[in-house]
């Protein structure tokens, strides 16, 4: 059997893999929703968008909710913190994302232009808030996060909604958006013909250059203007899990720590960049399909990046640095990790197969002939 | 007015879980007519078949959107509401949630993708296929959810850790096979069937007083009447388990339910009604029948049911016990290795929770007063009346539909059914009550937990986040507003769509036809 730091550190992986498999998946109709009101200029037109994910984005969501409850699960201590202390940003993607299941199927079962139009705004919103709040909540996360436990692990938030909105965190709330509209723009050039692809196509060049000079101005900033945790007291890998038996201390320059430590973890950054620029190029010579696992690979990278400048703190305190949680003090027991990992092997290989299976019955470009073929039964 | 956030939070859920179980049961029970109607159209290749699935399917689709919305609600509320039960307990109550998602919510979601959008692209086998697997998904979701929720009723296989300060998993199997969650399992998805048929059962019988689509909805009115009866005679024979089951973990809720103050000498008697005064804790008045609660609660003429001041008594002990489980706690909190608290903490840790109610009436549990233990004693015990009243519309209510459908199923044998618009008239009435009485469910077992999150383990005011009240205002005031439009927009769509008819498919066969 695995011992306890191992599962620990497994579960670090997991939770990141989660969180990419939502990011491609959930990301690229989230994407495809922000670019809606952009690449369709009439109703057939942001039909076709529309239907490019209809089959596919309820499917997809189920990333965000499998991760929700795997955190809540592995990570309870930051599921228990993160969303009572993000309360109104956690409250933002939720209502945000209530626009998505109705907009989707409610938009085209009425033939009037203004009910059409609100579920286009609607769908916009669901695609580009949930994002971009997760890219904030990321660029709070690496500077820290006022929040403390008391003696009994009760968390309490220790600052305010608006203290989230700070400039470096604005910044990743934008390379995030850029990330997921590039993404969905790759999906709706893959997916489409003529003019849509086209436009789809404008907007992938633009939030690629987005993507990548946010990214590169991301990583400056953080190298220079932003202090890293480190954990000053024994790291006790195996121990149970206890937030309150450590000491932290802040360092300049600490979250590139990783990097000197194992310089193989350099190529997830590396990855940040080539997937983007990799997409961006096979996409200019109509290798789509190429391109949006280019893209994928891209998102991968730099979600990597995020995860592993932080290793081994997942949720560090500015406000009481000792509360920070991390991976190896906000787990669950052994053996509820040990169960969740073999449910975790045994289903995600089914997913994806029957994922797969999903999407190639349903291959194929989508047009306007598609649409009004499939008048009744397609969004 | 609520000032604070424990009530706050405690209505806030109770709103957002109410109107998520308006949509759950329909899909829960709807997918599998579904399934029943395109398994007749693949082996009878009758074409108005696979136009009830596509049709019924449409009004499946309006109603899962909304249950989709707002499920990710109670996701997130754990986390964001109830931030130290999630610390508390995710231990346990966290890996069901995830396995729901791994097991139930993908398989689900995406077949009811290409449930809607596979009809040209697949073979009938495979798209029955399909709708099958949605509707196992669709029900292992609720498997899931209620074994969570079967582990806040009766919290077995966990033990609760001082280093940790939570409880911890140490027996999963105990967890599954939970006799409570699997009573609610067969109790819930059952009523779920009998919403989903009643659904179906009255639209039809609209369609049939009208006169129009006769044979489409005659043929959905015999599978909804056929369904619903088997449904409904489920939903009672489980209701009845599960009564069985809370009698074992959950006196106190059936004492409650039956307003049965005081222990009877063994078979007690059924309260078929009663007037239960909260004051004086007695019934003003009451109409019983002998023998009858003991025999359906113990399933024996022996076994006595303690009745309310008998529990009140046994949990004023378990406070007692939990105050010194509580001082204990809080000295190994100072000092992990204080072995003298942890003997003491050993001794009396399966009253931990009891003693933690204390801490509404002061910080310090090892200065409670004999009248903060007696108050603490009387907080153990629900209100009465709501729980009194709840169970018996709900049952009530049961009753009525099984009436009806065996009115219907009996007529629909016979082959009658749309000559007797009385039958009609009354099917098309009976509309909102397997609603209702799915609301009422939700009162009678989760009101009826009171005052505790996890029974025994934890008590509700100490599960809530940290907030402020103001917040708690604001999102109480989002959540409503949210809602009522979505429930607006909802119920237009259905009732556009279930007055148009299978019409509203553009085949070219039905009345009302939208013109395309």
């Amino acid at each position: 059997m695995l011992d306890y730091a191992s599962l620990k550190v497994i579960w670090w992986l997991l939770v990141g893999v989660l969180l990419v498999g939502f990011a491609i998946m959930d990301g690229h109709d989230m994407g495809v929703g922000t670019l809606l009101p952009f690449v369709g200029k009439d109703d057939t037109e942001r039909r076709v968008v529309i239907n490019t994910v209809g089959p596919h984005w309820d499917g997809n969501q189920v990333w965000f909710i499998t991760g929700g409850g795997a955190i809540f699960a592995a990570w309870p201590l930051v599921y228990a913190t993160a969303f009572s202390g993000f309360y109104w940003a956690m409250l933002l993607v939720l209502w945000a994302l209530f626009f998505r299941p109705v907009g989707f199927d409610y938009r085209s079962k009425i033939d009037n232009p203004t009910w059409r139009s609100v579920w286009d705004w609607g769908l916009f919103v669901g695609g580009t808030v949930p994002p971009l709040i997760f890219g904030v909540a990321f660029g709070n996360l690496l500077q820290g996060v006022p929040f403390h436990f008391d003696n009994n692990l009760l968390s309490t938030y220790d600052g305010s909604f608006w203290g989230l909105l700070n400039p470096f965190a604005l910044l990743c709330g934008v390379v995030s958006s850029a990330m997921i509209s590039f993404h969905g723009g790759v999906y709706l050039a893959h997916l489409t013909e003529g003019e849509i692809q086209q436009r789809a196509q404008r907007w992938v060049r633009v939030t690629g250059l987005v993507w990548l000079a946010g990214f590169t101005l991301a990583g400056i900033w953080l190298a220079l203007g932003i202090d890293g945790y480190v954990i000053s007291s024994a790291v006790q890998a195996n121990e149970l899990p206890d937030p309150l038996a450590k000491t932290v201390s802040r360092v300049a320059g600490a979250w590139l720590g990783n990097y000197q430590r194992w310089p193989l973890t350099m190529l997830l950054p590396a990855t940040g960049y080539l997937g983007c620029i990799a997409a961006m190029l096979l996409l200019r010579n109509g290798r789509s399909f190429a391109a949006f696992w280019a893209s994928a690979t891209g998102l991968a990278g730099v979600i990597g990046t995020a995860g592993i400048s932080m290793f081994p703190f997942v949720m560090p305190s500015s406000s009481h640095p000792a509360s920070s949680l991390t991976v190896w003090d906000s787990v669950s027991s052994q053996l509820t990790l040990q169960l969740m990992l073999v449910a975790t092997l045994i289903f995600m290989p089914l997913i994806i197969v029957y994922t797969r299976w999903a999407y190639k019955v349903m291959g194929g470009k989508v047009t306007a002939a598609y649409v009004r073929e499939n008048n009744h039964s397609a969004y | 007015m609520l000032d604070n956030v424990v009530d706050l939070s405690r209505l806030q859920f109770a709103v957002t879980a109410l109107y998520h179980f308006l949509f759950v049961p329909l899909t829960i029970g709807m997918v599998w007519m579904l399934v029943i109607m395109e398994a007749v159209w693949v082996m009878t290749g009758k074409q108005v078949y696979q136009d009830m699935t596509r049709f019924w399917g449409k009004l499946f689709g309006i109603n899962f959107a909304l249950g989709v919305t707002t499920g990710i609600t109670m996701e997130f509320q754990f986390g964001t509401n109830w931030a130290y039960y999630s610390h508390y307990v995710g231990d346990i109550f966290g890996a069901p949630l995830a396995i729901e998602g791994l097991m139930a919510f993908f398989l689900e979601s995406t077949m009811i993708g290409l449930f809607f959008f596979g009809w040209n692209r697949l073979s009938r086998k495979q798209h029955l296929l399909v709708t099958i697997l949605m509707a196992i998904g669709t029900n292992l979701s609720a498997l899931w959810i209620l074994i969570a929720n079967g582990w806040m009723q009766n919290p077995v296989g966990a033990e609760f850790s001082y280093q940790t300060m939570r409880m911890e998993m140490t027996d999963f199997a105990a967890l599954l096979f939970n006799p409570d969650a699997q009573a609610k399992f067969v109790h819930t998805v059952s009523a779920g069937y009998v919403t989903g048929a009643m659904f179906v059962l009255s639209i039809s019988s609209w369609y049939l007083l009208r006169g129009r689509n006769v044979e489409f909805a005659r043929k959905s009115f015999r599978i909804a009447a056929a369904f619903g009866f088997a449904s409904i005679c489920s939903v009672i024979v489980l209701g009845d388990e599960s009564g069985y089951t809370v009698g074992e973990a959950q006196q106190t809720k059936l004492a409650a339910i039956e307003a049965m103050w005081h222990t009877e000498p063994a078979p007690a008697s059924f309260n078929l009604l009663a007037w239960p005064n909260e004051k004086r804790m007695e019934n003003d008045w009451q109409l019983s029948i002998p023998w009858v609660m003991g025999l359906i609660g113990t399933r024996s003429v022996g076994k006595q049911i303690p009745g309310i001041h008998e529990i009140m008594a046994q949990n004023r002990l378990r406070i007692q016990s939990g105050m010194l489980a509580v001082q204990a706690l809080e000295s190994l909190r100072r000092d992990r290795n204080d072995s003298a608290a942890s003997k003491v903490l050993e001794a009396h840790k399966q009253d931990l929770g009891f003693g933690l109610l204390l801490k509404k009436y002061t910080a310090d549990v090892a200065t409670a007063t004999p009248q903060m233990i007696d108050a603490a004693a009387r907080d153990t015990i629900p209100r009465v009346a709501p729980m009194f009243w709840s169970f018996r519309l709900m049952v009530g209510m049961g009753m009525a539909m099984l009436l009806l459908f065996g009115w219907s199923f009996w007529a629909s044998l016979k082959g009658d059914f749309q000559h007797r618009p009385r039958l009609l008239k009354l099917a098309l009435c009976c509309l909102p009550l397997p609603w209702l009485s799915c609301e009422l469910g939700w009162v009678v077992a989760e009101y009826g937990r009171q005052p505790w999150t996890i029974y025994g383990v934890l008590p509700t005011r100490l599960s809530v986040s940290t907030l402020s009240v103001e917040s708690l205002y604001g999102s109480l005031a989002g959540f409503v507003g949210f809602y009522t439009v979505l429930l607006v927009v909802e119920m237009m769509l259905m009732v556009r769509f279930a007055r148009q008819g299978p019409g509203s498919l553009g085949t070219g066969r039905y009345d009302h036809e939208t013109a395309h």
